[in-house]
């Protein structure tokens, strides 16, 4: 194994220092030997962690693959990926969560940590073998029948419940789907003006509120995926104060775009939940810097070109977020870098249960950073990312802060910019 | 001139007024001729690119296009590869590669027109698109307006019914207030989406209770409403909503001695309409038909460049 000498990095955006990386972590040992890389005034972050990321495999090969969905995790700073369940067939059994794990493993860029499904199918009915999961060699403990609510209360409450036995969480995607039959786009003025039937804020803001409540009353951890309105805010901010085991996530893209967006009526702004105000974006901000919500995640949907280039009604909702997610937060967030740590790694990281990342880059802990370059600007060109698709809503922006290396235990996953295999 | 158009939004007071001064010629042209076609565009084509049944509209773009001395190639969803699941773009670049002066695109998804325009290089003219727009209607109507009144501008227009889901209702919204007309929708709340009063243009009203709007109105304009729509828990009945919004004998003898009804069809007799309002003088329902073809003719010709 090569040993690694990053010289003069800036430690989450502080002091200069040397990391030397050996064996697959972090050592104070001798540098002799060593190979030495010049990182000058790279800010040197825990490798980011995302909470919630689609990677498409199984079933969806032609839009994103594990291996090319890690290659882009790489490129954004990342060392560590929740793969949501919605696949097909969906990440409901053990099998499948262990077919994603080892294809993770064996494409070595990432370590993709699977989510397991709540309910068989994403059916929302009956709950799928949740401790099989658990006890496989995924180790799963986040499950979510993202994409789809568990909207059915008692099955949400018996969720909740049973995974207390192995400190596993529920994440839920907040819709309340009897307001969003066929909704398209946020309800407000421009879903008027555009004719694209509305999803209403209060349809996210109404399970929040229940699953707040429910996981109150069961004494159960609760996850709430991407958080979209001020009003959610403002229910997670009650639920935390009264003693709710509550987390919750933000996307780089609710912190940036608005519903406005739609007015071209390129679905590559179609989204759920949708793109919310200007209002909801402050809301979101202040939540994120103030901890009411605990992370940033990507919800990284990519999308083949023929379910994006269609008619906004028929295209399907998701963009891509992992190649730009830190740029977007560096640019949008409000944070210092000890603040991105926070949010982007070592959170997220405790809420999956990954003990191996979001721990620092200081002697002793385990070698899983990233190195970023916040003097560099790029540009986004959707043909130049490694995703397997190319719906990123940034496409021709310039973008500050720009990832020069990635290291996974030890080893360069990206190297000067470029993803190492 | 602009180049497409999508929404009555493109439209402001002074192209507006130009594509209605232009019907109003063409009507007197027409009206001259023995044979009813104008040499206007020929050598023109003109796609009609029907997504969904609308015989009234496609017929009355076909005859527009067609007395303009333009070629009409329609191409419609039944029996075609659109509804063997040809995608937009593909369709698009087939009809670029026909060499398409001009697309018509009625299409059950809102913004489809707007897709359509970034892959063809000919003109597109929204004839309808989803619960967005149907921007010649509006011109329609407001041809109508004017042709029956006098003028648009200072009018008291009254729109009722299923506003949530009319694409004439925001077209008309926008163009009458541009030229000037104060527009008031009025319907049950759950057919009125909120925040449209201040959506589609400052100065529009919204109201719950059609007998009291009537009275002040010049016009008064019946949206079609679906009886499907009670399955969806927007008002308890059929008999219900007409009880409340249908515009019947006595409703009309409520409204002023000069006031128009206006309907954008098909109607619902019955419904939002009862027979006896629908056949009566003060109904421009006919009419408005006829309206249509001119006015179609005026976007066509000046869409078409017949002006340059
Ligand atoms: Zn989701």
């Amino acid at each position: 194994m090569t040993t690694y000498l990053l010289k003069g990095v800036s430690l989450l955006g502080r002091d200069r220092t040397d990391l030397l990386l050996a064996d697959g972590r972090i050592t104070d040992a001798s540098t002799a030997g060593a190979e030495v890389i010049d990182a000058d005034g790279l800010v040197a972050l825990p490798g980011l962690v995302d909470l919630h990321t689609h990677l498409r495999e199984p079933g969806r090969e032609d839009a994103e693959t594990v291996e090319s969905g890690s290659r882009a995790a790489a490129l954004g700073g990342y060392t560590a990926v929740c793969a949501m369940a919605n696949t097909e067939p969906v990440a409901d059994t053990a099998g499948v969560v262990e077919q994603v794990w080892r294809l993770g493993r064996a494409a070595g860029l990432v370590d993709v940590q699977p989510v397991g499904a709540v309910t068989v199918g994403l059916g929302g009915e009956q709950l799928a073998e949740l401790g099989a999961m658990a006890g496989s060699a995924a180790r799963v403990r986040i499950f979510s029948d993202d994409g789809h609510c568990v909207a059915d209360p008692r099955v949400m409450r018996r969720a909740l419940e049973y995974v207390k036995a192995f400190d596993g969480v529920i994440a839920q995607h907040a819709e309340e789907p009897r307001l969003t039959v066929g909704a398209q786009m946020h309800e407000g003025s421009v879903s008027v003006r555009l004719g694209l039937a509305g999803w209403p804020a209060v349809a996210e803001e109404a399970i929040v509120a229940r699953d707040a409540l429910l996981a109150g009353h069961v004494g159960a951890r609760l996850h709430v995926c991407h958080v979209s309105t001020a009003g959610s805010v403002e229910i997670l901010r009650w639920a935390k104060r009264s003693g709710v085991r509550v987390t919750a996530e933000v996307t780089p893209h609710h912190l940036l775009l608005t519903d406005a967006s739609a007015e071209s009526y390129d679905p590559v702004f179609k989204v759920n939940p949708p793109l919310r105000t200007a209002e909801d974006i402050a809301a979101l901000r202040a939540a994120l810097a103030d901890g009411t919500i605990d992370a940033v995640a990507t919800d990284h949907a990519p999308h083949a070109v023929e379910d994006k280039e269609c008619e906004w009604d028929y295209a399907r909702p998701g963009m891509l977020g992992l190649e730009t997610a830190l740029s977007i937060v560096y640019q949008n967030g409000g944070l210092d870098w000890d603040q991105i740590a926070e949010r982007m790694s070592r959170t997220p990281a405790r809420i999956a249960g990954l003990a191996d990342h979001g721990r620092d880059p200081v002697p002793g802990a385990p070698a899983n950073l990233t190195l970023v370059d916040p003097q560099a600007r790029w540009r986004v060109d959707p043909t130049a990312l490694a995703s397997g698709s190319r719906n990123t809503p940034y496409a021709g922006m310039a973008l500050p802060g720009r990832v020069v290396h990635t290291f996974l235990r030890g080893e360069p996953t990206v190297f000067e910019g470029k993803a190492t295999r | 001139m602009i180049r497409h158009l999508l929404s009555a939004a493109d439209l402001d007071a002074g192209t507006a007024t130009e594509v209605l001064d232009t019907a109003a010629r063409m009507d007197e042209a027409i009206a001259d001729r023995e044979v009813k076609k104008l040499p206007t565009l020929r050598g023109r084509t003109v796609v009609n690119l029907f997504y969904e049944d609308s015989t009234r509209t496609r017929i009355s773009f076909e005859a527009a296009a067609k007395r303009l001395s333009a070629d009409v190639i329609n191409f419609s969803a039944k029996g075609s590869s659109v509804s063997k699941g040809e995608s937009l773009k593909d369709t698009a670049l087939t009809l670029q590669a026909m060499g398409a002066d001009a697309v018509v695109i009625r299409h059950p998804a809102s913004g489809a027109p707007y897709q359509l325009a970034g892959w063809v290089n000919g003109s597109v003219l929204n004839a309808g698109d989803g619960t967005h727009e149907h921007p010649t209607q509006a011109l329609l109507d407001a041809y109508t307006m004017r042709s029956r009144l006098g003028r648009v501008d200072g009018l008291s227009v009254a729109i009722v019914g299923d506003v949530l889901h009319s694409r004439v209702a925001r077209s008309n919204v926008l163009l009458l207030s541009a030229l000037g007309a104060k527009v008031t929708l009025v319907g049950p709340p759950t057919l009125l989406p909120l925040g449209i009063e201040d959506a589609l243009a400052s100065g529009t009203e919204v109201r719950y209770d059609l007998d009291e709007v009537l009275p002040g109105v010049d016009v008064v304009m019946m949206l079609r409403v679906q009886r499907e729509r009670m399955e969806d828990a927007y008002f308890p009945s059929a008999r219900e909503y007409t009880r409340r919004y249908g515009l019947d004998g006595a409703r009309l003898r409520a409204l002023p001695e000069h006031a128009i009804v206006m309907h954008p069809g098909p109607m619902n007799r019955g419904m939002e309409i009862s027979p006896e309002v629908a056949d009566s003088p003060r109904s421009t329902i006919v009419e408005q038909v006829a309206n249509g073809v001119s006015v179609r003719m005026a976007v066509l010709y000046l869409l078409l460049g017949g002006a340059k």
